[in-house]
């Protein structure tokens, strides 16, 4: 048994597929995407050797704006942590201390987050729609003409109109997580804290925030890196424009290979994208450790 | 539950407290309805337009029932639209990948977790690395690759990244059902004269039938509605899957979007059909994959 177990032959062939799988997808394509940063390289022809200088134009060049469109992600992930991530913190709460149609509840709110960003995207389209859209019809009817607009067309508008479908498609996540985390509480916890006279509010605060605090540390996480990397629901509605007001740098990323042919440019997005999802999961995991 | 009867029988002295709880109760009940219906109306919106014309979507009729259900945007969608096609290039991918995924994943996992060797452990979290790499990461040299090997625009295209980011999450699910089944089997199993091969396809393989299912609805998930690479990495109509040829579709269908509701019904309905009866299970397998991770 030991020995068969322990055999070299077998262990290589049960594990090679996946390792072939994961090194050559995942792990090598890093490695490789950092090599081209480091060159002006439009995909095909001959690789051209400079340096540091697509990082020094990027965070230079305001032709590019590679800065607006990390602001623009950042914004993003500001109002995911201070709307989105309470709102579903405090679903959770009430679904998880159990109530009325909790289960229905719970499936209709995380209904959105399995739907197609592309189909949420075009139904957004629609209720955007300058003419014919529901929020612009809705306005018209309760008299307020004046606020109906082409909301992704006004540059001033653009960037809130992508953002709320954004952040509405995931809070159903978010609360799934953090429900599952309320659930966990042992009830003995809430029951000792209720005999005290505790009010519902009290035990939240007291027992299951505190309680639940790993799992608001990977919804902060998620909700940070999601933003950061956020893509297909602004792909759809106004792929980064009107006049780059939507831009974020997924967008700017896919823009600068298959529009510019900058591959160079292109992957030195990327890895800078790597580096600050990983940058920012560090630094919350820091936080949430220095609080304990 | 129990603490229910406690807060019925909480002492008489509470009761102005309690009556405040209750108003308060009900406004957040209230907020419960109303984001519930926030998230179902968009559907609700979606499968009414995708059965009227023009005319009743633009005016007449905004939010109501169709007055005359339009089947007939579901054959345009099909037919002009070629739906029916990204629909079949949809399930051949999520097929495919899923079936790779399961068995490379449910292989790796077991030298993992039932072979001897030292560094397992090791290999186990270097697999878990691929739970935080963004897609972004791959995608310039996955295309240039691609493009080298001839390989853009097949369903290759798509199955190899789509199974190869769907492994981390597989291998993590199958750890943990795999620990749960006794090493007595193994060994039972060994004794009998089984091989390695035989243990693995005979007695672990079928005890794992609910890692298999969470695997597999997860991974249809991911593939079902991934957007990036299916629209980098094919152009060709033929092998365009439901999200790219939904967006395809928009572009044609600019000023008539019953079609386009019909387009994205038939998007769309395979997974809410799958969720209406799994979804617990989906469900869990979401919070497996966070949580753990």
């Amino acid at each position: 048994m030991k020995k068969m177990h322990s055999n070299k032959l077998h262990i290589a062939i049960f594990l090679l597929p996946a390792l072939l799988l994961f090194v050559g997808v995942l792990i090598a394509p890093i490695v490789m995407s950092t090599y081209y940063s480091f060159f002006d390289w439009n995909g095909f022809g001959a690789k051209t050797f400079i340096g540091l200088s697509n990082y020094k134009e990027l965070f230079s060049s305001n032709a590019i704006g590679f800065m607006k469109a990390l602001v623009n992600s950042l914004i993003l992930a500001l109002l995911s942590v201070g709307i989105q991530l309470p709102f579903a913190l405090w679903l959770a709460l009430k679904l998880g201390k159990g109530i009325r149609g909790e289960r229905a509840f719970l499936s209709v709110y995380f209904m959105p987050v399995l739907i197609s960003t592309v189909v949420i995207g075009q139904l957004w389209l629609k209720i955007y729609n300058p003419s014919y859209g529901i929020l612009n019809v809705l306005l018209r009817s309760i008299g307020l003409d004046n606020l109906a607009k082409a909301w992704l067309g006004t540059k001033e508008t653009a960037l809130g109109a992508c953002f709320v479908p954004t952040l509405w498609q995931y809070v159903g996540y978010h609360m799934l997580l953090l429900y599952a985390g309320v659930k966990s509480v042992p009830p003995e916890l809430r029951e000792a804290a209720m005999l005290d006279g505790a009010t519902e509010g009290q035990v939240n605060r007291f027992i299951v925030i505190p309680y639940i605090k790993p799992i608001l540390k990977i919804s902060m996480i998620f909700a940070i890196t999601g933003s950061l990397k956020s893509f297909d629901l602004i792909y759809v509605l106004t792929n980064g424009g009107p006049l780059h007001a939507t831009e974020v740098p997924s967008t700017l990323m896919i823009n600068m290979l298959f529009l510019r042919n900058r591959y160079g440019m292109g992957s030195t997005i990327a890895v800078l994208l790597i580096v600050l999802c990983f940058g920012f999961a560090l630094i919350i995991n820091a936080i949430f450790r220095e609080e304990d | 539950m129990a603490f229910f009867t406690h807060g019925d029988s909480l002492p008489d002295n509470k009761h102005g407290k309690k009556r405040s709880g209750k108003l308060g109760g009900g406004i957040s009940y209230g907020i419960l309805l109303l984001w519930a219906l926030i998230n179902l109306f968009p559907v609700y919106w979606m499968f009414t337009f995708s059965l009227k014309n023009n005319e009743e979507i633009f005016g007449e009729n905004v939010a109501g029932l169709p007055k005359h259900w339009l089947w007939s945007n579901y054959s345009t969608a099909l037919n002009t639209g070629e739906m029916g096609k990204y629909f079949v290039n949809s399930v051949i991918v999520a097929v495919a990948t899923i079936v790779i995924t399961l068995v490379v994943a449910l292989m790796a996992t077991y030298a993992m977790s039932r072979l001897v060797w030292r560094g397992r452990k090791m290999m186990n979290k270097f697999f878990m690395l691929g739970l935080t790499i963004p897609i972004h990461a791959s995608i310039v040299p996955i295309y240039v690759t691609l493009s080298r090997l001839h390989m853009l625009n097949t369903y290759w295209a798509l199955i190899i990244p789509y199974s190869a980011f769907s492994l981390s999450m597989g291998i993590l699910i199958c750890t943990g059902f795999m620990s749960e089944l006794p090493y007595e089997l193994d060994e039972a199993a060994c004794i009998d004269g089984c091989g390695v091969w035989g243990i693995f396809f005979r007695i672990i393989v079928p005890l794992m039938k609910p890692a298999v299912a969470t695997i597999g609805i997860y991974t249809f998930l991911q593939c079902w509605n991934e957007l990036m690479f299916a629209n980098i990495f094919i152009s060709s109509s033929t092998y365009k899957t439901l999200p790219v040829g939904v967006q395809a579709l928009s572009g044609q269908y600019l000023t008539e979007w019953g079609p386009i509701g019909a387009a994205l019904v038939m998007a769309t309905f395979p997974t809410l059909f799958v969720y209406i009866f799994l979804s617990k299970r989906i469900q869990e397998s979401f919070i497996a994959g966070a949580i753990k991770g």
